[in-house]
């Protein structure tokens, strides 16, 4: 296996408590709101998409290790790098040291509401009629595969039920790698709780995804 | 790279050099940006405010209490949360394509993210800590009942359970039940009663006259 994701974590036995925070609680670090100003800001200026964001995150090696803020940093740090916009000798040195790579556009502070209200919906006209409707039995596609997906573990190989068609979008598998956003019809899939964990499941118990199509075939009813 | 804070063997937590360490490398990363131009070092003022102070739970809070009262806003939510949260005009980021769920005396819903920390940032604002830490994401889609009972959440026996796993871009508010005791109460009062974990289904609505 040469892509894995360390973020998967749906149904693992993960140690630890949770511990409930109040309302008020945002950040934890001084430096925490600049991490997600600076990831928002460099995301505005259209360099890589959210779905390339999130690879590069759930393919961190010390992602576990990592608290929230410092998976945000380190994989700004990459998808810029990657892209020679900034140097790791320039961000050890905290000052530019080669010129700057042109960007699409920059988000400006005036800017900055527009942007957030417009948001980035992900729906898109496809000419495909969807495969499946509300009612029909499928399952899902089971194995690895050698790139970001968002088909969890505990979901895949396993019958549900198709609940609703979200119309179709960008998908995410194929926007991650690059290759465009490929949109595709998109469907909750709903299954049972023991079909996820087994016989033991607590009893009225249903779990969903979101999935697109091609993680989805027909099962028999 | 050497800037792996992890290189160390210490927990970031506890140690306030560390802390400091974390500090001044942001803040070296925000001028090498602004040194290039690819950031507008106002913009990021203008991010941090607008999650410190505008866009947080109390929006979610208004769509649910005006869900409560309004019985025509309530059908247009369970239809069409995009459109209906849109008239409130929270919108955008992260939120752009809603649905909402609603509980009920027979069904208890609970969103989670088990892929990464997807959650619906116009209305709920940034997740709490413990929404993107292992332990929820890990345990939400396997024993719902065990994660309630951590936020000191009990539901009857025969309540059945709905776990939303937020795979995709679509982003889910869960609508709790109305509290008892609140028919007369007006939507701004009522708005009052509706917690953040009440509309990620890790909690309930409060109840009249009991504290935070």
């Amino acid at each position: 296996m040469n892509y894995t994701s360390h973020a998967d974590l749906g149904g693992r036995d993960m140690p630890g408590r949770i511990v409930p925070e109040p309302e008020g609680e945002r950040f934890h670090n001084a430096w925490e709101p600049r991490v997600l100003a600076l990831t928002l800001a460099m995301g505005g200026t259209g360099s890589w998409n959210i779905d390339q964001s999130r690879s590069i995150r759930e393919t961190l090696p010390a992602y576990a290790r990592m608290s929230y803020y410092e998976i945000w940093l380190a994989a700004l740090e990459r998808l810029m790098v990657d892209r020679q916009q900034v140097l790791p000798d320039e961000i050890e040195a905290g000052r530019m040291l080669y010129p700057p790579r042109e960007t699409k556009r920059v988000l400006h502070a005036t800017e900055v509401a527009a942007a957030l209200a417009r948001g980035s919906p992900t729906v898109r006209e496809v000419a495909a009629q969807p495969r499946f409707q509300a009612g029909d039995r499928v399952r899902t596609r089971a194995g690895h595969v050698e790139h970001h997906t968002r088909l969890p573990a505990y979901a895949s190989g396993k019958v549900g039920t198709i609940e609703h068609l979200h119309g179709a979008h960008v998908f995410a598998d194929a926007n991650a790698q690059g290759f465009g956003e490929q949109p595709q019809w998109l469907y909750t899939v709903v299954f049972d709780g023991r079909e996820l964990w087994g016989a033991d499941s607590a009893s009225g118990l249903r779990v969903s995804v979101d999935a697109w199509e091609s993680y989805l075939e027909r099962a028999a009813s | 790279m050497a800037h792996d804070p992890h290189d160390h063997d210490h927990h970031h937590d506890d140690d306030h050099s560390e802390l400091g360490a974390m500090d001044l490398r942001v803040r070296a990363l925000q001028s090498v940006l602004t040194q290039k131009g690819y950031i507008d070092p106002a913009a990021l003022d203008v991010l941090i405010d607008t999650y410190q102070t505008k866009i947080g739970p109390r929006n979610g809070a208004r769509v649910v209490a005006k869900a409560w009262v309004d019985p025509k806003f309530r059908d247009w939510l369970m239809r069409d949360a995009t459109a209906a949260i849109a008239s409130l005009s929270f919108t955008g980021r992260q939120g752009e394509h809603m649905v909402a769920v609603e509980n009920t005396d027979d069904q208890h819903h609970m969103v989670v993210c088990t892929l990464c920390s997807c959650y619906p940032w116009p209305v709920l604002g940034l997740p709490p800590t413990w929404y993107k830490s292992a332990p929820y994401r890990s345990r939400a889609v396997k024993d719902p009942r065990g994660v309630l009972a951590e936020f000191g959440v009990s539901l009857p026996d025969d309540t059945a359970i709905r776990v939303w796993d937020s795979t995709a871009e679509v982003r889910y508010l869960v609508i709790p039940q109305r509290p008892a005791g609140t028919e007369d109460w007006s939507e701004e009062r009522l708005a009052e009663l509706v917690t953040r974990d009440s509309m990620i289904g890790t909690g309930l609505a409060r109840a009249p006259g009991a504290g935070e």
